[in-house]
């Protein structure tokens, strides 16, 4: 008998009892779309789940410098001056397993707009990855500062919620012009609401700027001049800013005249960033991209076998592994759910092939006569089988999408499609269609030629 | 040589504790091109001979050869291939398949044939069939159409669908009234006549078995007679 004619034969007696068929389909398109439909549910929210929990900082890894030391005095963490821009860009093109990075400069000063200041907790310099490393790329207005921006230390800066509501008293804050520590910059932008960290601190307390004006405008002059920071800020202004902005204030110093302003050596720019802040393709890529980023910088910072790093390397194994196991076990609830669905929907089906074998007793019997061995008759029960539960299971696969679309539709909820659930959905109604299905076929194969013809 | 050669025969059933003798030794050949009734009363084991004649069943002891191939001790798959490709039944309640068209019905045994004959082959082949049969113009009908006499043709067409020597008729017109068993009858003889075929009737009635050129008479699982009939004595 030809796998055509088997099919041919399964599919005539399953025409005969349509509406049995059908029925019989009924149960396995229910459990197959009940598993769709979950699985696209499932692995959207738990996509979302993912995104929150690493927009919180679990794929990021954050690269500090090491400490300085000078005879045998440590300055603590961070200390150390070794850590610069090019060492994030070589990071980002060498580290297969780093998604993004970016450089971070901070500053902590006062920030003035109109008759209201504020002290931000975070003035950060940065390019224009910070938000794709932060998982922060949604603003709430505006547009994020470019890389050209980046290059010419241009005086562009976003803003956090809580600026907005501290300088602004919530108004429109995109195009206005703010001062920190009196270098104007406009606000082009304003990031979306983010909240506390795990540590309690208010991320939206945030003003970003490209991190070279940070760096060179801003934390530089108060960097190098220590305490007088202040002082000398109003000094190196050259007295017509102050004057300004403060109308009536006398300088402190006398303005230095040209032969001493020549005299006096070029600063020194430091190229060196406080940080850089990047982020692993994925949770399982941690350590990956750790090794990586280690072996990269002590080949930049020439750092020979033996000698202690110039850098320190975190990651928020905290939130990781949250992470890791919030998925696990949205997994495995679905897995139960769909295993359940699945056992029930054989069920039906050998329910209903084993009325079918009893039914058509005499039709077996007829078959057999006619010279139909008993492996025939097995073969075309299963075959009976596993074409309704392929068929349930193709129907189950389009109702369990559209249920998904209707949901995200009209509930909103994030779907995601399953590729490997769709390609298991099927062969695993398959399955179920011969696991099931076997009993009866085999019970048919059994049936003795006379008296199953006598059968009434 | 003898189409069919059955030698001492025996069928016992084992029902619990109890063996009953069916057959008690049955001896006896058919020629081919022979119409046999096989008759007897209800319990003479006449069904049983036919259920083992007819490959279905297999006996206790003795030696069966149909066509010259030895039977009595073939295993299921041959026995079946045997069925398929020797033997065409035709039953006393037609056994056809529900809301099944009568030309797929006639096709039916074509899919456990080994030789392939493609679906075209096999379709030319059914349509001729019913042609034969005087139903051409209703091959596409369903059992619940046709009325006890055609169904009981489409059911001989279907018998004959592998061009089997031997044809076995179990109370053929047991549900027919006495003109449609007349048809029928008729229609054993033609193609016994015409096509040269074996054919064994099994019946209880008397004027069923007169339409036969011999009857073979069963009683208590021995042969009870063997006599030619006189429409061909």
């Amino acid at each position: 008998m030809t796998v055509k004619r088997t099919l041919l034969t399964a599919l005539r007696a399953l025409r005969r009892n349509i509406t049995r068929s059908a029925l019989t389909v009924l149960g396995i398109v229910i459990g197959i779309a009940a598993v769709i439909a979950m699985m696209e549910i499932g692995k959207g929210s738990s996509g979302a789940i993912r995104k929150t929990i690493a927009s919180m900082g679990a794929n990021q890894i954050l690269i500090m410098p090491g400490a300085a030391a000078s005879g045998g005095v440590s300055f603590g963490g961070s200390s150390a001056l070794t850590m610069t821009a090019e060492d994030c860009k070589a990071i980002l093109a060498d580290c297969p397993a780093i998604a993004s990075a970016a450089p971070v400069v901070r500053a902590r000063t006062q920030v003035v707009y109109q008759d209201r200041n504020w002290v931000p907790t975070f003035i950060y310099g940065s390019t224009a990855d910070y938000l794709r490393v932060r998982e922060w790329t949604r603003l709430t207005d505006g547009d994020m500062f470019t890389e050209s921006d980046v290059r010419s230390g241009a005086r562009n800066c976003l803003v956090g919620q809580t600026i907005v509501r501290e300088l602004f008293r919530g108004g429109a804050a995109v195009g206005q012009e703010i001062r920190i520590q009196n270098v104007g910059f406009r606000i082009i932008g304003v990031l979306s609401p983010k909240g506390a960290n795990t540590f309690g601190m208010d991320q939206d307390d945030i003003i970003l700027a490209p991190w070279t004006t940070i760096k060179y405008r801003v934390s530089g002059q108060s960097a190098s001049s220590g305490a007088n920071s202040a002082a000398s800020a109003t000094a190196s202004g050259a007295g017509s800013s102050s004057n300004s902005i403060y109308p009536g204030a006398s300088p402190i110093f006398h303005p230095p005249s040209a032969s001493q302003a020549a005299d006096l050596p070029t600063q020194v720019r430091f190229a060196n960033v406080d940080q850089i802040i990047a982020s692993a393709r994925s949770g399982g890529e941690i350590q990956a991209a750790i090794q990586q980023v280690t072996a990269l910088l002590r080949e930049r910072h020439r750092i020979g076998p033996g000698e202690a790093d110039d850098f320190n390397l975190r990651d928020m194994t905290e939130s990781a592994s949250a992470l890791a196991s919030t998925t696990t076990m949205m997994t495995n609830l679905l897995l139960a759910v769909a295993t359940i669905s699945l056992l029930v929907g054989g069920v039906g089906i050998m329910n209903i092939m084993l009325v079918s074998v009893t039914e058509r007793t005499r039709e077996i019997g007829l078959r057999m006569a006619v010279g139909a061995r008993s492996r025939d008759i097995l073969r075309q029960f299963l075959v009976e089988a596993t074409i309704l539960c392929l068929i349930g299971g193709i129907f189950g696969l389009l109702l369990g999408r559209g249920g998904a679309m209707l949901v995200k539709e009209f509930r909103g909820w994030p779907i995601e499609p399953s590729v490997e659930a769709m390609i298991a959905s099927v062969f695993v109604s398959a399955a179920v269609g011969m696991v099931f299905g076997f009993y009866p076929a085999w019970k048919a194969s059994r049936l003795d030629p006379i008296e199953a013809l006598r059968y009434e | 040589m003898a189409l069919i050669e059955l030698e001492d025969i025996t069928r016992t059933y084992h029902l619990g504790e109890v063996d009953v003798h069916v057959l008690n030794g049955i001896t006896l050949a058919i020629d081919a091109g022979e119409l046999v009734a096989l008759m007897g009363a209800s319990g003479s084991g006449k069904s049983t001979l036919m259920n083992i004649v007819g490959c279905l069943d297999r006996p206790t002891s003795g030696k069966y050869r149909l066509d010259g191939d030895d039977i009595a001790g073939a295993s299921s798959d041959k026995r079946a291939r045997i069925r398929n490709r020797k033997i065409g039944f035709v039953f006393q309640n037609f056994n056809l398949l529900p809301r099944t068209s009568a030309i797929e019905q006639v096709m039916m045994p074509l899919s456990y044939t080994a030789a392939n004959l493609s679906e075209r082959d096999g379709r030319k082949r059914a349509e001729d069939l019913l042609k034969l049969v005087g139903l051409s113009d209703r091959m596409d009908h369903t059992p619940s159409q046709l009325s006890g006499g055609q169904q009981q043709r489409v059911a001989i067409a279907r018998a004959l669908i592998n061009h089997p020597p031997v044809l076995f008729a179990d109370e053929p017109t047991g549900n027919l009234d006495s003109r449609t068993s007349e048809e029928i009858l008729a229609m054993f003889s033609d193609l016994n006549r015409k096509e040269g075929i074996t054919i064994v009737l099994v019946t209880h009635a008397v004027e069923v078995g007169q339409h036969a050129q011999r009857i073979i008479r069963l009683k208590d699982g021995l042969l009870d007679g063997d006599s030619a009939t006189e429409k061909h004595r």
